[in-house]
């Protein structure tokens, strides 16, 4: 696949690594496929439930052809309620905003709860190159960071480590006893070590999961109340949100919670869903609106519904792709079938790779609350990029190949032996022990004779 | 050119023709005894739930429960001899780390989730819920409602600085998808229904 | 009523038996089937690889195959999902709109136009069916398990009407085998890793014959249960729904 793009991380080669190790794969892809059984579950105790994702879909497009509208109001709306509004076009923006409040508060320690804008920011490195401590507070992102990995999942950040492997980080870093791999013991230690730090963090930094325009509010959904513990001892408390995160009004909330936490795990609502509407007396509450490429991705007619997502993950957990290539596979921050029709807006050249990364099954789409057509975008971004010329070279010259080899009845008829044709033009089929389909595979067996020659001899007189 | 101006720019710009904005279709549940629902849920999403007929009933059944608090703060009047009134606004919240159970009223609660719903107005400070080790919310049986629509009904332009939806105890299933109550916030939920 | 065969190419290279099948079936039905010769690929391998922009040739040849019969049905839910959405041709716009109407897949067309409902078949095997994700999901020829929506499945019901064919229950009734066209070599490792897995739920629920209505995906399960030496077999469900076996 990557030919002449081998400097750049692939899809495929980082599965076939991830592949290697069988019995991990199954773990992996079992472990997901019961999330997504959760899901079902969840999603058919609702009777109206196509309803309601036809609802949400509605709402959010709504949001993106109101959005500039919608932007404005919510800043009015927010700046009464005494939040502080900043506004960065791009990551470098949107890191320079954060690190600038927290040096006029002398602030080098914070907390931090799940917000993937900052992971596609990639914020904390950036704070840390500045000399800014970053405590990640949910307890999967806390596990990567210990063990200097990205998350692998936007929802279940440490879906691809097995507890063991927690226990010697925990062991490492938190000084557990060597060998203990119990989640309630790790978890508790996690409690323990982070409850110290939420009391000793004078600022805190959390995602938002819905902006409303109507009200300025913002709402925060974790089930660990990590955010809330954060934001409430914090002097100083900075949201950051992609633009797109914005709903209407506040009884839309009402369609979004109940999907949201179905979606993601199955739970009927994440156990805190928390509206910060105004800054706790005496304190300061920032938001930061984030642009890098939400407006770019809005005026790309065929993918612009990529921003009424959610970031639930159910379409992560649904994929048969992913639950066998790992989150790590997809080399961006969020990975999966959304992250595969997000990614290409920020760089194509980089993410050329990844809409290819999908057998176009489309369950991504049928799970997909908001009814985005994910696997529909999946296929029109490979035109896009084969257009815009991010194909290999190799895989370009065979496609010519192939279409002008199928463009004469007559070759392929002439061809002679059944199958032979095809095994010397059709990729998939090529006869040959270096082609990846033998390596695990058998090829078909070619019978005597093609279809078209059989109905030759068998029918052809009776029509004429 | 500020970067606002420019996102703002760039949306008007790239945002598709006007779709208006069409009217939530008015959700029902079919369920008929919206208190049972709620416990169901509730228990299944890890809290404990029971029916009392007075704050001081809860008060009797709190005490057994968690009979090695020693700092309980509560706004409930029938708490006093056990706990300490609600703090001040301006008190400082990192004070509340040692507080084991904390007793407080929810405006409503939601039926098919077991959520409920409390603002600043019955919160003396907002990190009380989440950092007390044990949490207690009592909600007059009336005021449980059926969906999420209708939450935000009753909601509807309620003032607030904070709200939050509280559905059971503090959880995560972060290892391994193995289901762990009391990962930052609150250990336990006992939700009072009073009847 | 005229029916035209889509056959496509790789079955009529690798798999004649399965379009002998869909034609005989048709004919016992009392339906007037051609083919169309000059017919070769519906070019969905190169638009599914992002080359859509070099299948006008093939979408021409297409319409030009096809556009004088009232039926176009082919024994592959790929191929029709493909042509039902992306057929397009500057040279006859308003002929690849109604080329696009008239295809049908196997299945769909015996149970939605001939509303067949038996049929002189026996087939007595335990036997697996594989919902193909573009026949199931694309063309909507079963209910899908990630929808709130009441249950249904087109070739199930035809299925039910062969004699002695005993259709078993599988631990993932709707998951993607993997093929996925050139995903199938350019993501080998995924590719197989997703069709050992569902050659196994098969297998593990005691299958003698994986059936479906794209031979694509029963190409890629033969292909891994060949490499086990398995004996379990793959079949077209025209092949089982033309059976006669004693």
């Amino acid at each position: 696949m990557t030919g002449d793009t081998k400097a750049i991380k692939d899809h495929a080669a980082l599965a076939d690594a991830f592949n290697a190790d069988e019995p991990r794969v199954n773990w992996h892809d079992e472990t997901l496929w019961f999330i997504r059984q959760k899901r079902d579950k969840a999603a058919h105790t609702i009777p109206d439930w196509e309803q309601l994702r036809e609802t949400a879909s509605r709402i959010k497009h709504n949001v993106l052809s109101n959005l500039h509208d919608y932007l404005l109001q919510f800043e009015s709306n927010a700046k009464a309620n005494g939040i502080i509004v900043h506004w960065a076009a791009d990551a470098a923006e949107h890191n320079q905003i954060v690190h600038a409040i927290l040096q006029k508060h002398k602030v080098d320690r914070i907390v931090k709860s799940k917000s993937m804008l900052t992971e596609e920011c990639h914020l904390n490195d950036y704070l840390a190159e500045n000399g800014i401590e970053v405590i990640d507070t949910d307890l999967g992102e806390r596990i990567v960071q210990l063990a200097k990995e990205p998350p692998s999942h936007i929802v279940l950040p440490c879906i691809h480590k097995k507890k063991e492997e927690i226990g010697d980080l925990f062991h490492e870093h938190l000084g557990t006893p060597a060998g203990m791999a119990d989640p309630q013991v790790l978890t508790e230690a996690a409690r323990q070590h982070l409850r110290e730090t939420f009391l000793t963090r004078r600022a805190a930094l959390t995602g938002v999961n819905f902006a409303i325009a109507e009200t300025g509010e913002f709402v925060i959904c974790t089930n660990e109340g990590n955010a809330d513990m954060g934001a409430h001892l914090a002097d100083v408390h900075i949201a950051c949100m992609g633009i797109e995160k914005l709903i209407p009004k506040r009884e839309h909330l009402g369609v979004f919670l109940r999907l949201l936490a179905r979606s993601a795990t199955g739970q009927p609502i994440t156990t805190y869903s928390s509206h910060f509407k105004k800054p706790r007396e005496g304190h300061e509450l920032h938001l930061v609106l984030v642009d890098n490429g939400r407006s770019t991705q809005l005026g790309r007619e065929n993918f612009r519904n990529s921003l009424k997502c959610i970031r639930c993950g159910a379409c992560m957990n649904t994929c048969p792709v992913y639950r066998r290539s790992g989150g790590h596979s997809y080399h961006t921050a969020v990975a999966g079938p959304i992250g595969s029709i997000l990614a290409p807006n920020l760089d194509m050249k980089k993410n050329a790779d990844l809409p290819f990364a999908s057998t176009l099954c489309g369950s991504c789409s049928n799970v997909c609350p908001v009814k985005i057509d994910i696997h529909d975008q999946l296929y029109k971004w490979r035109q896009v990029i084969v257009k815009e010329g991010y194909a290999d070279k190799k895989k370009r010259l065979g496609m010519k190949a192939m279409t002008q080899a199928f463009a004469s009845p007559t070759t392929f008829q002439l061809a002679g032996k059944a199958g032979r044709w095809f095994m010397r033009n059709v990729p998939f089929v090529v006869n040959n022990n270096l082609n990846p389909w033998y390596k695990q595979r058998e090829m078909p067996a070619p019978p005597k004779e093609s279809f078209g020659e059989w109905y030759q001899k068998n029918r052809k007189k009776t029509d004429e | 050119m500020s970067s606002r101006d420019s996102i703002l720019a760039a949306v008007a710009r790239n945002q598709p023709e006007l779709l208006p904005l069409q009217e939530v279709p008015s959700f029902a549940s079919e369920e008929a005894n919206l208190g049972e629902k709620f416990s169901t849920v509730a228990v299944s999403i890890g809290s404990k739930v029971f029916r009392v007929q007075s704050i001081e009933e809860a008060k009797q059944i709190l005490l057994k429960e968690h009979s090695g608090a020693r700092r309980v703060i509560s706004v409930f009047p029938e708490f006093a001899d056990v706990a300490e009134a609600s703090p001040v606004s301006d008190t400082d919240p990192h004070t509340l780390a040692d507080v084991d159970l904390a007793v407080l009223p929810a405006q409503l609660g939601v039926a098919e989730n077991a959520a409920l719903w409390v603002t600043d107005a019955q919160l003396p400070l907002r990190v009380l819920p989440f950092i007390c080790q044990n949490l207690a919310l009592v909600v007059p049986q009336q005021n449980i409602i059926p969906l999420m629509h209708h939450a935000y009904d009753v909601i509807g332009a309620q003032e607030y600085g904070f709200g939050t939806f509280i559905a059971g105890p503090s959880k995560t299933a972060d290892i391994e998808q193995s289901l762990v109550l009391g990962a930052h916030g609150a250990r336990t939920l006992s939700v009072f229904i009073l009847v | 009523m005229t029916v035209s065969l889509f056959i496509p190419c790789y079955v009529d290279q690798f798999y004649p038996n399965a379009a002998i099948a869909t034609l005989e079936l048709l004919e016992k039905l009392g339906v007037k089937v051609v083919y169309p010769s000059r017919q070769t690929c519906c070019g969905q391998p190169m638009a599914n690889s992002g080359f859509e922009h070099l299948t006008m040739e093939s979408n021409n040849q297409f319409i030009e195959n096809f556009r004088e019969f009232d039926y176009i049905v082919a024994p592959s839910g790929s191929c029709v999902l493909h042509m039902k959405d992306h057929l397009h041709s500057g040279k006859y716009p308003n002929e690849s709109e109604s080329v696009r109407q008239k295809v049908y897949e196997l299945t769909e067309f015996l149970t939605d136009v001939l509303k067949v409902n038996s049929l002189k078949a026996r087939f007595p095997h335990k036997v697996g069916l594989h919902q193909s994700c573009h026949g199931q999901r694309g063309l909507k020829l079963a209910s899908m398990s990630e929808l709130v929506a009441p249950a249904f499945s087109k070739p199930e019901q035809l299925l039910s009407m062969v004699e002695g064919l005993e259709l078993i229950e599988l631990t993932r009734k709707d998951e993607c085998c993997g093929f996925g066209g050139t995903f199938c070599v350019a993501e080998e490792a995924v590719s197989v890793k997703m069709g050992k897995d569902r050659v196994m739920d098969h297998l593990q629920h005691d299958a003698e014959v994986i059936t479906g209505s794209d031979m694509s995906c029963l190409m890629h399960m033969e292909g891994i249960l060949r490499r086990k030496k398995s004996n379990v077999r793959v079949m077209h469900i025209a092949e089982i729904l033309n059976a006669q076996e004693l």
